[in-house]
């Protein structure tokens, strides 16, 4: 202890530091851990009920209004079967589900349908990769497997301004009312560099501006919603046979 | 108590931080377009130099010269996380728009730059206190950076409309530039010209 700068006393020194210092952080964390769950749970259902057009839905009342209009959470399989409904699919990892679909293991599908008095609609959430890191979101199709309610986007580290624009009113705004079929094949929801005035009349129900100078970010969302959409549609196929 | 007002108030003008010592413009720039989250950051960063001061100070005598960096790094790098971990516990909101801005609270340079400077050689009790006051100079610019560029930027304060609906019928627009960070820095600019006109011992060529 006398020479402070001895070697061992250095060691010494770090070691119970480092070992106070962890302990520490990791008490804060496990006590805190529940928290930031339930914010976590709340973003995801007002995320949820947006999607499904849900008027005044903010992070007090999420769990209230999810409650009332959430009637079912599904998990399909591939061939649109539903292999759960007991509200395993709120926590579901759609992308490691997606990477599990990719190596050609079995994977399960998350739908959530929510009630809004006069319909039940589908939200799907998302998953891609936009131009820095990962893209997400929900899409909500009406009962008629055909028109988008809503969507949703956020972003992990997407450029300010241009490709986090996806996060905006704006560019969500533009899905409501498209359609993802046409003539009863699925064409998915395009993002059309330059407008969707640069496509022909027929189309332009299928489409929605991309972003400028967000065009890789575009077209992230553009293929997120084709991938993700495609493994659901045996469900809709299903769904419309019933009808 | 001379020595408490000295600690607490200097920092506030003329040993400011950000405007006279020109460290922490960083996250100056990035967290002041709206003002909850400029006030959150405020209040993170002065706990954060506060209380790191105050455990530095008080481990002074026993770390060793050698590693004194990695010490402070450790202990601010800890206190960090927590606040951090605390904001997305309880102000979710807000620590997803300040989202990695507290955790460069880490390289802040106010935060090394007081441990440094101060709690190394001083008692725990005026570190801390000089903790607070430095990170009360910090909060305050970030304020009246964040109040003029929401206020002229997005026509709100802390959310609320507080420019009449009629202003924009009569044509009034929001200044959209105010929204960018260059404009932090022009504001940041103006007060510290103001700072040096009222105080003309700061200005360069006057100091003897």
């Amino acid at each position: 202890m006398s020479n402070k700068n001895s070697t061992g006393y250095i060691f010494i020194y770090a070691a119970i530091l480092i070992v106070i210092v962890a302990a520490l952080l990791s008490v804060a964390a496990v006590v805190l851990a529940p928290y930031q769950q339930r914010n976590k749970d709340n973003e995801k259902m007002c995320n949820i009920l947006n999607a499904a057009a849900i008027p005044n839905v903010s992070n007090d009342n999420a769990q209230a209004l999810f409650d009332k209009h959430c009637t079912q959470m599904l998990l399909l399989d591939g061939n649109g079967n539903i292999l759960d409904d007991s509200g395993k699919a709120f926590n579901t990892n759609l992308k490691q589900e997606l990477y599990n679909k990719e190596q050609g293991n079995g994977y399960s599908l998350p739908l959530f349908v929510i009630n809004n008095g006069a319909q039940n609609i589908n939200v799907i959430p998302l998953q891609g990769n936009g131009l820095w890191g990962a893209i997400w979101g929900y899409i909500a199709i009406a009962d008629d497997c055909n028109t988008v309610v809503g969507a949703n986007f956020d972003h992990a580290s997407e450029t300010p301004g241009l490709g986090a624009e996806i996060t905006t009113e704006k560019f969500q705004h533009q899905f409501q009312g498209k359609t993802i079929m046409k003539n009863g094949q699925f064409v998915s929801i395009k993002v059309q560099k330059g407008g969707i005035i640069t496509l022909p009349e027929t189309d332009r129900e299928h489409a929605v501006d991309a972003i400028s100078g967000g065009s890789i970010t575009s077209k992230g969302v553009d293929e997120m919603i084709n991938k993700v959409l495609s493994c659901y549609l045996p469900y809709f196929e299903k769904q419309h046979k019933e009808e | 108590m001379g020595n408490f007002k000295k600690l607490i108030i200097e920092p506030l003008r003329k040993a400011n931080p950000i405007t006279i010592l020109v460290l922490g413009i960083c996250s100056c720039l990035a967290v002041t377009a709206k003002l909850k989250p400029a006030i959150v950051m405020g209040i993170s960063v002065m706990v954060v130099t506060a209380f790191s001061n105050l455990i530095i100070s008080l481990l002074r005598k026993g770390i060793p010269s050698r590693i004194r960096i990695i010490v402070q790094l450790v202990v601010v790098a800890a206190l960090v996380i927590l606040v951090d971990q605390f904001l997305k516990a309880f102000v979710y909101d807000v620590s997803k728009q300040l989202s990695v801005f507290v955790g460069l609270i880490i390289t802040n340079c106010i935060v090394m730059g007081r441990l440094e400077a101060y709690a190394m050689s001083h008692k725990p009790w005026e570190s801390f206190l000089d903790g607070i006051g430095n990170g009360l100079g910090y909060s305050l610019i970030l304020i009246i950076v964040a109040f003029f560029r929401e206020l002229l930027g997005s026509g709100t304060l802390l959310g609320y409309q507080v420019i009449p609906q009629s202003f924009y019928e009569l044509g009034y627009r929001n200044n959209g530039l105010m929204i960018l960070p260059p404009m932090a820095l022009i504001i940041v600019g103006v007060i510290i010209w103001i700072q040096r006109t009222r105080h003309p011992e700061l200005q360069e060529n006057n100091k003897k």
